[in-house]
């Protein structure tokens, strides 16, 4: 199946979470703090910390330890603070 | 009402579930994962099918995250989202029970240092997770440390992804420590052959395990490219001058693991030294509520699937099935605590760790609160408590609710971190979805919508 990264279209398998995708690709951040606009990524990996926090599919605050991506899904990066949905 | 609701497919939950459904009873096995297996046996998520079979009579609910318990007259009402993670999509469950069985595990206690909020820093047990689930090691050269047992099994993991394992850093020193319990360690010398075997692995990988060795900072602008290790003390002050830098593009970390309380709390379970306190057949202070696995005590999956096992006869026991004590379990649990004890009194998180943060370092990763603004905080206010520290300082205000930040801002200011566990919120909710909800648990019978409205968002208390 294939998923876009921040635009572009990537390989992805069926089972994969997003952070197994993006780590994959080699990808080690994929969101800035509402603060300092610090670089974060993967921390916990188990759903447990919120520092993974991704766009899918134009949904803000996905944790991408997660979620399991799907065929096509849409997947940016997050910066600062994003409004709740 | 009449089925045993088990939260949690770990060692701890699936025993539960399978011992309760081979009594004869109905069981609904609720998991936020798609597979089972929890964190000992996470199955490689890209393999297909399940490599667990489950007795006819357990309905296996899977993507399923529990956000509430609330006790109602005879029982609880267990509120379940299902879907893809955070999804807004997801559909409501509500599940009403007279025998819960709570198995949500534990995570990894990471403690801060300069640097620990670079991307590259990872918990041990999220190496663990991306190498056992996803396939990937976190980096080319990995630094793993912190202290106890688990760190084997997650550098054996990483070099098997395909990283290389620079270092093992055991803050304890953990031989003198097995010795001083004797009786501890006797009890968990089937664990040893396992234990042995990963050190063998790592010996023909030539990582070297050091002891009495922590990581005291990582380095890098955007992302890890060094950290510094040191020496440490007895009590983990860091020995001056013995700092030394190893290039790694990661570091796991694992200091022990905290258990996720937060639906025993919502159940009014008594927690005792931060651990659900539980009797010989796991039940909790909370009639109709039993506590099995790392909830209840750090001991490993050997000891999470008989408190598992007991906790299922238990359970079938209160919906009218006849049961024999199991004795054999009951008496697994005994032993398996004695050894859980030794481990604690082995592989403590000693005072010195507080020695490496700085001022600048953060302690609060979702607020980005740094130790100097926790401890003027302090300084500035009396400290009555929990919340108007929280308040104040803004450390365990964010999304992670305090889980990641707990256990060491109360260490850091000297307070007890039980009332950090203080979440009414299990697992995070969208404001659409809490809409949704509501509609749900209406027509389930009762109104806690209108409470779950007040404790939704930021919890102060
Ligand atoms: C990331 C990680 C990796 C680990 N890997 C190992 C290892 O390789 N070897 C080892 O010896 N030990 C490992 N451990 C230690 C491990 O905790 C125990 O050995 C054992 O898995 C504990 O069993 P348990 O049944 O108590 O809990 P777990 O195995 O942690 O299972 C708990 C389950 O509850 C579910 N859950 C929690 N809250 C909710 C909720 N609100 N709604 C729905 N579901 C929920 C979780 O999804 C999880 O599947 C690991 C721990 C962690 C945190
Ligand atoms: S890495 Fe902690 S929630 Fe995803």
């Amino acid at each position: 199946m294939r998923v876009r990264w921040d635009g572009v279209e990537v390989e992805a398998r069926e089972g994969q979470t997003v952070a197994g995708v993006l780590m994959g690709l080699g990808v080690r951040s994929w969101r800035t703090t509402r603060g300092a606009q610090r670089p974060r990524g993967l921390f916990c990996g188990i759903g447990v910390c919120f520092d993974c926090l991704v766009k899918v599919n134009g949904v803000p605050d996905v944790r991408a330890c997660r979620r399991v991506v799907a065929d096509g899904d849409d997947i940016r990066p997050q910066s600062g603070a994003e409004l709740p949905s | 009402m009449n089925r045993v609701v088990v939260v949690g497919a770990g060692p701890a939950g699936l025993a539960a579930a399978s011992a309760a459904a081979e009594l004869g009873v109905e069981v609904v096995l609720v998991d936020a994962g798609a597979k089972l297996g929890g964190q000992y046996f996470r199955q490689d998520a890209l393999a297909r099918g399940d490599r667990f079979a489950l007795p006819l009579a357990v309905e296996h609910v899977a993507n399923a995250s529990v956000w509430a318990v609330e006790p109602v007259e005879g029982g609880h009402r267990v509120h379940v989202r299902i879907g893809e993670a955070d999804d807004p999509s997801r559909t409501g469950r509500v599940l009403e029970t007279r025998a819960l069985v709570l198995a949500t595990g534990a995570y990894d206690r990471a403690v801060p240092f300069p640097g620990w909020d670079l991307p590259g820093v990872f918990t041990a047990g999220a190496a663990q997770a991306m190498a056992k689930g996803q396939g990937v090691a976190v980096g080319d050269r990995v630094l793993v440390a912190g202290t106890g047992p688990f760190l084997l099994p997650v550098a054996v993991a990483l070099a098997a992804a395909g990283a290389r394992v620079v270092e093992v850093a055991e803050a304890n020193a953990p031989v003198a420590g097995w010795l001083s319990r004797p009786r501890g360690a006797a009890a968990g010398t089937r664990r040893f052959p396992e234990l042995a075997r990963y050190a063998g692995m790592l010996a023909r990988h030539r990582v070297p395990y050091r002891t009495r060795t922590a990581v005291v900072a990582a380095h890098g602008s955007d992302s890890v490219a060094a950290a510094t290790v040191a020496r440490l003390a007895k009590d983990w002050t860091p020995v001056p001058g013995s700092e030394r830098r190893v290039e790694v593009d990661a570091v796991a970390v694992g200091f022990g693991f905290t258990p996720q309380l937060e639906l025993a709390v919502a159940a009014r379970c008594r927690i005792e030294g931060g651990f659900v306190a539980v009797d010989a057949t796991q039940g909790t202070s909370v009639p109709g509520v039993f506590a099995a696995g790392e909830l209840t005590g750090i001991g490993g999956a050997e000891l999470a699937a008989s408190e598992g096992a007991v906790a299922g006869a238990a359970a079938a026991k209160r919906l009218g099935a006849v049961v024999e004590p199991p004795l054999g379990a009951m008496a697994r649990v005994r032993s398996g605590r004695r050894f859980a004890a030794a481990l604690a009194a082995a592989y403590p998180v000693r005072p010195g760790w507080t020695g490496w943060v700085r001022d600048d370092t953060v302690v609060c990763r979702c607020e980005e609160v740094p130790l100097g603004r926790l401890l003027e905080a302090v300084d500035e206010r009396d400290l009555w408590g929990v919340r108007p520290l929280k308040l104040a300082s803004g450390a365990g205000l964010g999304m992670c609710q305090g889980r990641v930040c707990g256990a060491n801002v109360a260490e850091l200011v000297g307070l007890d971190d039980g009332v950090f566990a203080r979440r009414r919120i299990a697992a995070p909710l969208r404001l659409g979805e809490l809409a949704g909800a509501a509609s749900t648990a209406e027509e389930a019978g009762g109104s806690p919508a209108s409470r779950a409205d007040q404790s939704f968002g930021q919890d102060l208390g």
